[in-house]
């Protein structure tokens, strides 16, 4: 449909989703504000997608666009309870620190 | 085997720039800003791949429901001072070691590729809503109805998490 798609060589679009995952797995583990923790983590399920894209294009098969789609909609739950999370978060620690949640009780 | 297109590289980079930014920004409406760009460029990456039914709904889902979702959340809370502390020792070195390593790695493996399978010659309409839905509703569509369970559960316990602890804290 798009001649451009044809050119594509799969390691490409593979080598970009594994630095592009690398960067969110960076945000994780060096950002301290639980939001952008949360960004990152979708930077990483976002790079996973693409990977899955770019091999369902490669081997012609549309099962890794289906597993995209399933991904996709995981995604989406899982920001809603992220930030619901967040919120609660703030509500009780007036802080949106991820190291201000280090005690297990009140 | 060719060259990548030159699109693909130009949204590639571009990409790779607002992910960058959105890791680094000290301001976290930037951040969602870049967020936002970052998942539009990736629906272009997307439509490169013959995918155009996950680029629209990529467009819908991320860059329109997530990033409402994310700034909404921004704005309740305010811009909150980011602490550059370091709460255990040594951490922040280790991390980057660590990711040193996992990039590496993953690029490593990447940059091998996949077989191609036919030669990259794709059937009529790959990837368009009518093939896409006709596979999840046909041999998809147990993991399919699942999913909607997943979505259910999501929003009960959004609602659950964001409401009933305020009124727990209100009653004392």
């Amino acid at each position: 449909m798009i001649p451009l798609a044809v050119q594509i060589p799969a390691n490409g679009p593979l080598m970009l989703a594994a630095v592009l995952f690398t960067i969110g797995a960076a945000g994780v583990l060096l950002r301290r504000n639980i939001i952008i923790v949360l960004m990152s983590v979708e930077l990483m399920l976002n790079a996973v997608n693409l990977t899955l894209v770019t091999v369902s294009h490669a081997l012609a098969s549309l099962d890794g666009q289906i597993f995209v789609f399933f991904s996709l909609t995981v995604a989406a739950a899982e920001v809603a309870v992220g930030l619901a999370l967040v919120v609660a978060l703030h509500r009780s620690l007036g802080s949106t620190d991820v190291d201000a949640a280090s005690s297990l009780r009140d | 085997m060719m060259g990548p297109g030159p699109l693909f590289v130009i949204v590639g980079a571009l990409a790779l720039v607002t992910a960058v930014g959105m890791v680094l920004a000290r301001n976290m409406v930037h951040s969602a800003l870049f967020m936002v760009s970052h998942f539009g460029l990736t629906a272009i990456l997307y439509l490169l791949l013959s995918a155009p039914f996950l680029a629209a709904a990529q467009v819908i889902v991320y860059a329109g429901a997530i990033m409402v979702l994310f700034l909404f959340v921004v704005m309740l809370l305010g811009d909150a001072e980011s602490t550059l502390s370091e709460p255990i020792a040594g951490h922040r070195p280790a991390s980057i070691l660590a990711l040193l390593v996992l990039g590496a790695a993953l690029v490593t493996v990447a940059s091998r590729g996949v077989p191609a399978a036919g030669g990259g010659a794709l059937p009529e309409g790959f990837g368009s809503p009518g093939q896409v839905g006709e596979a999840l509703y046909t041999r998809w569509v147990l993991p399919f109805e699942i999913v909607s369970v997943i979505l259910l559960v999501a929003m009960v316990g959004a609602v659950v998490i964001a409401h009933f602890r305020r009124r727990a804290g209100a009653r004392p």
